[in-house]
């Protein structure tokens, strides 16, 4: 740029600076907590300089407290390796640090930084990152080029607190992300964000796959499917099962929680909501901006939120994209499971809790004809197989699955499962009863909820019928006598 | 008496040519639309040319260090290569005996030109590269082939294919094999995009391969495979020495074909 460019931007930046200062005193109403918008931290001071601490996901460095801007260190590997993103099924991933999402980088406003990033050797392709911390250059593209086998370092200094994406900006972009290229940056205000109990790393990612969800082995990334914007997978932390099962994120009833969220995209803006949860505060797109009372956050490709609450009661808390099909279908569910004593007076435990069950496999109002207990009707084993086979895309297929395939780590499968065919009656309790706890079916074990199911006998009957005489179980026939036998039990 | 001269100089072309024939294959000019176009010289055209059927491997890097002492790792001057410069090698004229029938990397752009010198050729320039690339087994512009693309695109993704073995996979409508799919190539003008006066002029600026810029300068969005040799052509130096970079050489067509014209 030309010195003489160089001159009118800076002319148009005190333009800008002027103009803001006559609108912020025009409009004090909004809530803020900040008192930094004029404070210019690129004059900032560094005492003495550290090694900076980068984390894996979920997990998250210490946070910065009371110490000053310092000159930090910090390095990062990049990896293309195989990794899994769902059971059974595997992906070529890119990555900052060998995870998807990235190493969370935790720095301070003021803060000098000198970044080394690597390539490994055994890498196919030059990579670079582009921090959206970073004022100028592409947010430091540019300058981290670098080719297999080699490594560049770069500095800058952060100028603007909050908390920001960085991703590989290599040409083609698109797929760079589309690979798991991107993580999370967070440039904590002077003086540090408010202590909490626990603090978590999510990052929302859409993958395009060239099999459809579930199909085994590993699988290519689909061009195509990435133009038209149709993710075969929408996973929290690189993976359908990043956050749940052993992998779980842990707390106690009464802590308070931070989550540092993200979406690296490409393409989707994630409606992000924990079921069973109210965020208390949200750092609205990682800024300064903070709203109160919030129940599902909006978060665009390549932004974040922080988000703050207190986990009241004991139970199983559940991350989704509320975009609901991508929860249920694609992989968007992650559990954080809260322990502890129950707290009645916030959550009596008389109504259920836990997953949020699409439309049609809740309480449902059943034609009123035949509603008191009439002679049970008899229908032979292939009427009885027609009529569940309808009641089953009602109440069982968002969770069970269209074949009875389950979804991995969340619901039990019924196609071919060993705990459905050892027992009817217990299958049939289930129905009527509701089932909660760990069970194990087929090797793996499930730890969710589900609610009883409000079905005449006959339904009952029907739809375990046609669930036992399909997907390779053992046909058996299911009588409306015998659930009515277990109803009076 | 010149008439003779043109004689023999004929003569020692076409049997030169003849015994690097049987590893080079012929490929026809013509013009053809480069990823990053320059101005309005959209169309590059691309004269005749032989290129190597196969990549370089090691062993015939092997045969080339023994003969040139100066290219052996521990002689080789520091500005052409880097230190990883054949640092897979036992010692400085033996090569992994595992890998001699493997495409050759771990070698400079310095090294790779001196090799095609050495046999009286010379690197293939960007275009001529991608336009022997663009063929298919059956097209010599298979570009719009949609199954194509894809394999290409799947292939760039396999990891460690710098270890397959020269010349098994099938060859090309030109009849060369492993463009695609093993390693990536040196080429004279590797970094003509990128560092050259006339590309900034053109706002291919050195930024062009990032972001929203890498799309500016493209003609052919959808040409993702491209997108990533040219990103890959404008992140290395001459003096890389790089894990999944190897060669093969290319030499002019033209002089044969206006002898034997007249």
């Amino acid at each position: 740029m030309s010195s003489k460019n160089r001159y009118y931007n800076k002319r148009y930046l005190y333009l800008f600076i002027l103009l803001s200062g006559i609108l912020f005193t025009a409009c004090t109403q909004g809530k803020s907590n900040n008192s930094n918008h004029s404070k210019d931290y690129s004059k900032t001071k560094v005492f003495g300089e550290m090694v900076a601490e980068l984390t894996s996901p979920p997990h998250v460095p210490p946070p910065i407290g009371n110490r000053p801007a310092m000159k930090l260190y910090m390095e990062m590997e990049i990896t293309e390796e195989e990794m899994d993103m769902a059971d059974g099924v595997s992906y070529l991933f890119w990555t900052f640090g060998g995870t998807v999402p990235g190493s969370f980088i935790r720095a301070r406003v003021g803060d000098e930084v000198e970044f080394k990033i690597k390539n490994h050797p055994d890498n196919k392709l030059p990579h670079n990152i582009d921090l959206h911390a970073v004022t100028g250059q592409g947010g430091g593209a540019e300058a981290s080029f670098v080719a297999p086998g080699h490594e560049k370092t770069f500095s800058f200094k952060l100028i603007n607190p909050g908390l920001f994406v960085y991703h590989c900006a290599t040409a083609p972009v698109g797929m760079h992300i589309a690979n798991g290229m991107y993580g999370l940056i967070l440039v904590e205000p002077e003086g540090g964000l408010p202590p909490v109990d626990k603090e978590f790393y999510v990052m929302q990612g859409d993958f395009y796959t060239e099999g459809r969800f579930g199909e085994p082995g590993l699988q290519p990334f689909d061009m195509q499917k990435a133009y038209d914007e149709r993710p075969d997978y929408v996973v929290f932390n690189g993976s359908t099962t990043a956050l749940s099962g052993e992998n779980a994120l842990q707390a106690t009833a009464g802590e308070t929680i931070r989550i540092f969220f993200g979406n690296g995209g490409p393409n989707l803006v994630s409606s992000f909501h924990v079921i069973g949860e109210i965020f208390d505060k949200v750092y609205v797109d990682g800024g300064d901006q903070i709203n109160s009372n919030v129940g599902t956050i909006l978060v665009p490709a390549g932004g974040a939120a922080i988000l703050e609450f207190k986990a009241d009661v004991p139970s199983n808390l559940v991350l989704v994209d509320h975009s609901i099909f991508r929860a249920f279908n694609k992989g968007a569910l992650g559990i954080l499971s809260v322990t502890g004593e129950e707290n009645e007076k916030i959550f009596a435990g008389e109504i259920m809790e836990g997953i949020y069950l699409p439309e049609g496999s809740t309480i449902q109002k059943m034609p009123k004809d035949g509603n008191t207990i009439s002679a049970p009707v008899t229908m032979t084993k292939s009427e009885l197989i027609d009529t569940g086979k309808k009641i089953y895309m009602q109440a069982c297929f968002a969770c069970h699955q269209a074949n009875g395939e389950g979804v991995a780590n969340a619901f039990p499968p019924l196609a071919n499962a060993d705990y459905l065919n050892a027992d009817v009656n217990r299958s049939i309790d289930v129905l009527l009863h509701g089932l909660s706890g760990e069970i194990t079916v087929n090797g793996k074990k499930y730890n969710s909820i589900m609610p009883s199911q409000q079905l005449k006998d006959e339904e009952v009957a029907a739809v375990l019928t046609y669930v036992y005489n399909s997907w390779g179980n053992n046909g058996a026939e299911v009588t409306p006598e015998m659930v009515n036998k277990r109803r009076k039990k | 008496m010149k008439t003779f001269m043109m004689a023999v100089l004929a003569f020692l072309v076409v049997t030169n040519t003849t015994a690097q024939e049987k590893s080079m294959a012929l490929v026809d000019g013509g013009n053809y639309t480069p990823l990053y176009g320059v101005g309005e010289q959209a169309d590059a055209e691309v004269l005749e040319f032989y290129l190597d059927i196969n990549p370089v491997s090691y062993s015939d890097f092997q045969l080339f260090v023994q003969q040139n002492p100066e290219w052996q790792k521990s002689k080789v001057k520091k500005i052409f290569a880097d230190s990883r410069y054949l640092s897979n090698w036992e010692n400085d004229t033996q090569a992994p005996t595992d890998l001699l029938d493997k495409p050759v990397t771990m070698i400079s752009w310095f090294a790779a030109k001196a090799y095609c010198e050495c046999q009286g050729k010379r690197l293939p320039t960007v275009d001529e590269w991608e336009f022997a690339a663009m063929a298919s087994a059956s097209k010599k512009d298979a570009r719009e082939d949609s199954l194509y693309n894809v394999s290409i695109l799947r292939s760039y993704e396999q990891p460690k294919t710098y270890l397959k073995t020269v010349g098994l996979s099938p060859a090309n409508y030109w009849g060369i094999k492993d463009l695609h799919g093993m390693v990536w190539e040196w080429t004279q003008d590797f970094n003509s995009i990128i560092l050259t006066g006339e590309s900034r002029n053109n706002g291919n600026t050195d930024a062009g391969l990032f972001c929203a810029a890498g799309a500016i300068g493209a003609k052919d969005m959808m040409n993702y495979a491209a997108f990533m040799r040219y990103a890959m052509r404008s992140s290395i130096k001459a003096n890389y020495a790089i894990t999944t970079i190897g060669f093969r050489c290319a030499k002019d067509a033209l002089p044969q074909k206006h002898i034997t014209s007249k």
